[in-house]
């Protein structure tokens, strides 16, 4: 059952953990307040994984280890490349701010930020509905602790503890859901689930009472409407740097489990889990979209943004299999996994630029902070504003074609309900871009409330500028990342 | 690098490297580096004008790379006679842009200029493109520079003005979005104009299509009733930012109509034909009433502007060789003339910091030179043989009395409200005795205006009295769209 090919498989899993451990008590030793030994062991170890994670995703293979327990396809592996490098940003960009809040203490930021990474691998490769599960826990309990990681902070206490509560209870739903998929067909392989569901010898109704609780469960961690009350409420009170901990990398790790339970899983089953994530996603556009205008603190605007863009990546996961036909399936998930990407990357650079302007005992969270912003800093002005309107989805932002490659797929299914969608969900990214415009206005055209230029560490400023310049160099030549998305996707689907 | 990729990307280069400048210490080396680009970028467009072959009727000067793969995306350019002027009037009206924000702008020059170039490459880029996504991406990045413009350096309700802009055209503009992924797929997957031209579609698809490009153009043009943006806009943002909004920015919805509406979605296009020329004629009568009564400038030229642009989707939407080309003409001289009559009024709120006609009077006596120019501008803009704005109208109304005569009528005798209304404004700002102080103290025009407005007027009697060169380039090519929408798409 343990064979070669799986060690291979999860040679980079086996680093995370042993470096993460390793880090933990090296860190014992350091007295520097910002830990930079600490701290460049972790890059170097993460820069390490991702260099790996790369180089297995551009080999290609596909390869099942421990009993078919894990899986390691060239869509797992670019999502974990992309998750390693969004947690290194995230590190860069929150060590300052971390430091001046004395959360850099014990080194836990680190080991945590690492263990969640783990999180998502296990997640994201994850080919039986435990060792999801398993994943999944790993990733959240880390979080919690994250986010719990002021200690004498009460908001982000607060936010610490409605976490837990709502994220257990989501863990608590997918479990039941698993459960009951594992009642009704006997295997917890999700490719055993497939054949056994494809064998029509399961009863439709336990499968499907089963789906709505797994489907409730991916809308919690998703954080999708109606299932989304958590997010700005913990978007807002966890310290910004853990905010992007948890509102960045996790959504590739999140979207990778719906692909594997939902389509890997239960692809005979779109018909029904299609109308669910239907619904999940117009509430999603509708409720993200206005609760965001009455939104004046920075970190809960996004919030409700974060909940608007997932309703487009459920938009393009819901059209993937038009009447009972798969031709579309890989155009679609394809292009919600670049909509999550893309997302990604932009969610990174608009929290750097949030992190970088809170300074020492001072929260940069109000939209009226970011007043005469382009006075103070033309340059991160610069990253902000590219960032806004890729969000918003105007071109050449690498947004827009994310947004573009979703509709594509609502349309290229040709039913008129889906045609409809398509208008509605461009009249939504319209209200959209009434806010995401509101902050620009903010930055551009108000007077700045205080002199001070913003001032940020060389490596803040270096990966701060490369990140900026990258939403909007997608943008311009967005042929590659959508090549591998396509790819990854049908190769995925093949197997 | 082809002649178009260099006409876009030229002016686009030189407004990167003006922000990378980074802070506001240098205005002086700035507003040289911002001339120098926008003359380059004039220059590299005027081989273009040698080289076109105007007995052709197919696309010239065309560059086609592949861009994005997965959704058959090209990197298409190229230029026939309908979008070949719009290509050097764009670069011309960049130059004298930037040579009328040389003083004037004293804040964030680099900022200002470098989102005026950009503006300029990507709006010829608009015109440029031949397929249907290059189109979208160049059309709505447009919106970001000016956007920034209006709210930057806009007047005291710029912001209201710069979210109206932004929201009113964005809200046209994804219906048109969603109108191409509808075309890509139901061609097959291919984004080319070319195919979507020869696209035999059916009735019910073609009236979607023909009214989601409505929503994109009509309020880009703007036609009445979606015009309610563009006096808001037009008298908050800084003078550039209204010259160019109605030399150039205007003209891409116009464009739109002659590039999508008509050829994609021909029988809806002939269908629809009446709610057009009936929309046109509103604008051309109604609105132009509206005009006569602002007390405002800048107003009173926009709508002056809305009224203008109503002669052009008249011409368009007559269906003959004598409407689309008085109309395309109409564009261009309406590019020259609004243009300059921004920038004559830039000219005066510089000195006096008013927009209101009631300020001014007996200009003509501190500022001869200048009302000279404004004298000139004022007839052109009520369509005076001689003049640039002659031509267009003229054909435009021969075309709709060929058309049917009652059309060509009313649209004739709102010649008249266009005449009234800039002629008395006119009177109230220009002529009379000196009315206050603040016109006695005025000074006039210096070099560097003198420079801009002549280069204006050259243009405009230049046009207004040999338009030969201009409606050679396209005659071909209207011939062509004319034989193309003849034929139905049908069955």
């Amino acid at each position: 059952m343990i064979d070669k090919i799986s060690w291979i498989a999860v040679y980079p899993e086996i680093i995370l953990f042993a470096m993460a451990c390793a880090i933990a008590l090296l860190d014992l030793g350091v007295k520097s307040p910002l830990r930079g030994r600490t701290y460049a062991l972790t890059l170097l170890t993460l820069a390490v994984v991702a260099i790996l994670q790369a180089a297995y995703a551009t080999g290609g293979a596909t390869m099942y280890a421990f009993g078919n327990m894990v899986v390691s396809d060239s869509m797992g592996n670019w999502l974990k490349c992309f998750a390693t490098v969004a947690v290194m940003v995230t590190l860069v960009y929150g060590r300052p701010y971390a430091g001046q809040r004395d959360m850099l203490r014990g080194g836990e930021f680190f080991t945590l930020s690492m263990f969640a990474l783990l999180g998502m691998f296990v997640m994201i490769s994850g080919n039986n509905l435990l060792v999801i599960y398993m994943g999944l826990e790993l990733l959240t309990l880390s979080s919690y602790a994250l986010v719990a990681l002021r200690r004498d902070n009460a908001t982000a206490t607060e936010a610490a503890m409605k976490y837990f509560v709502l994220g257990a209870l989501a863990s608590g739903f997918l479990l039941y859901g698993m459960s009951m998929m594992y009642g009704a067909t006997g295997s917890l392989d999700i490719n055993m689930i497939f054949k056994a569901i494809v064998s029509g010898q399961v009863r439709h109704q336990v499968l499907v009472f089963g789906l709505v609780f797994i489907v409730a469960g991916l809308a919690f961690k998703l954080g999708v409407v109606p299932f989304h009350m958590w997010i700005p409420d913990v978007y807002q009170g966890a310290p910004t740097a853990i905010t992007l901990m948890i509102g960045g990398a996790p959504k590739l790790a999140a979207f990778a489990i719906v692909i594997r339970l939902l389509v890997e899983g239960m692809l005979p089953l779109a018909f029904d889990w299609q109308q669910m994530l239907m619904v999940l996603a117009v509430g999603s556009l509708l409720i993200g979209n206005l609760a965001a205008i009455a939104q004046t603190n920075v970190k809960r605007m996004l919030a409700f943004s974060t909940i608007s863009q997932m309703g487009f990546v459920l938009l393009g996961l819901m059209s993937g299999v038009v009447n009972g036909n798969t031709l579309s399936a890989a155009n679609a998930y394809s292009s919600a996994m670049f909509y999550v990407v893309s997302y990604v990357l932009t969610t990174l650079a608009s929290f750097g630029v949030l992190l970088l302007l809170s300074r020492e005992g001072f929260e940069s969270e109000e939209i009226a902070d970011f007043a005469g912003l382009n006075q103070r800093s033309p340059l991160y002005a610069g990253v902000m504003a590219v960032c806004l309107f890729s969000l918003a989805g105007i071109p050449p932002m690498v947004g827009f074609y994310a947004k573009l490659s979703v509709l594509q797929a609502l349309v290229a299914s040709g039913q008129a309900l889906y045609l409809g969608l398509a208008i509605f969900a461009v009249l939504m990214s319209l209200i959209g871009a009434f806010y995401y415009l509101r902050l620009i206005k903010v930055m551009y055209f108000d007077e700045p409330i205080t002199a001070t230029h913003v001032v940020a560490p060389m490596d803040v400023r270096a990966v701060l500028s490369i990140n900026g310049a990258l939403v909007l160099i997608l943008g311009l030549l967005p042929s590659g990342l959508m090549d591998i998305c396509a790819r990854s996707v049908l190769q995925m689907l093949g197997t | 690098m082809g002649l178009l990729s260099l006409a876009i990307w030229t002016p686009i280069a030189f407004g990167v490297i003006l922000l990378a400048l980074g802070r506001d210490d240098q205005p002086g080396m700035v507003r040289w580096v911002a001339l120098i680009g926008s003359i380059i970028s004039l220059l590299v467009t005027l081989p273009l004008y040698g080289q076109f072959n105007t007995a052709s009727a197919a696309m010239q000067f065309v560059e086609k790379a592949s861009w994005i793969e997965r959704f058959n995306v090209n990197y298409h350019l190229g230029v026939d006679g309908i979008s070949f002027w719009f290509v050097l009037l764009t670069a011309f009206i960049n130059v004298i842009v930037v040579i009328a924000g040389w003083e004037v702008i004293t804040r964030r020059v680099n900022q200002y200029m470098g989102a005026f170039l950009i503006l300029s490459g990507l709006m010829i880029g608009v015109f440029c493109a031949l397929d249907g996504l290059l189109f979208y991406v160049f059309f709505e990045a447009t919106l970001i520079p000016m956007y920034l413009i209006i709210g930057i350096w806009g007047g005291p309700n710029k912001i209201y003005a710069a979210f109206k802009f932004f929201l009113y055209t964005l809200m046209g503009s994804l219906l048109m979005l969603v109108a191409l992924i509808y075309l890509y797929t139901a061609s097959g997957g291919s984004f080319d104009l070319a195919v979507w031209h020869a696209l035999p579609l059916g009735k019910t698809a073609q009236t979607f299509l023909f009214f989601a490009f409505f929503a994109a153009f009509a309020v880009k043009v703007p036609m009445w009733p979606v015009h309610t943006w563009l006096p808001d806009v037009h008298v908050e943002a800084p003078t550039g930012g209204s010259a160019v909004l109605a030399a150039i920015m205007l003209k891409l919805g116009a464009y739109g109509f002659l590039r999508f509406s008509m050829p994609i979605a021909p029988d809806a296009a002939h269908e629809w034909a009446w709610l057009m020329i009936t929309l046109s004629l509103v604008a051309v009568v109604y609105v132009g009433l509206v005009a006569m009564v602002q007390q405002d400038m800048k107003k009173l030229v926009a709508y002056s502007s809305v009224a203008h642009m109503g002669f052009v989707t008249l011409g368009f939407f007559i269906f003959n060789d004598l409407g689309i080309s008085g109309g395309l003409v109409q564009m261009i001289a309406h590019g020259f003339v609004s243009g300059a009559m921004f920038l004559s009024i830039g000219v005066l709120y510089d000195r006096v910091h008013s927009r209101e006609i009631a300020s001014y009077g007996g200009v003509v006596n501190t500022m001869p030179k200048f009302a000279a120019f404004g004298l000139l501008f004022a007839m052109a803009n009520c369509g005076l043989p001689g003049t640039a704005g002659f031509v267009g109208e003229w054909m435009v109304i021969l075309g709709a009395v060929k058309f049917n005569f009652w059309i060509g009528f009313a649209a004739a005798s709102a010649l008249i409200f266009g005449a009234a209304y800039t002629l008395w404004m006119f009177k109230r700002v220009y002529l009379g005795p000196v009315a206050n102080d603040d016109v006695k103290a005025l000074v006039d025009i210096n070099a560097r205006e003198f420079t801009m407005l002549a280069l204006l007027a050259i243009a405009v009697l230049y046009m207004g009295i040999y338009p030969k060169p201009f409606t050679d380039v396209m005659d071909a090519s209207v011939a062509q769209l004319l034989k193309h929408v003849a034929i139905s798409k049908l069955n």
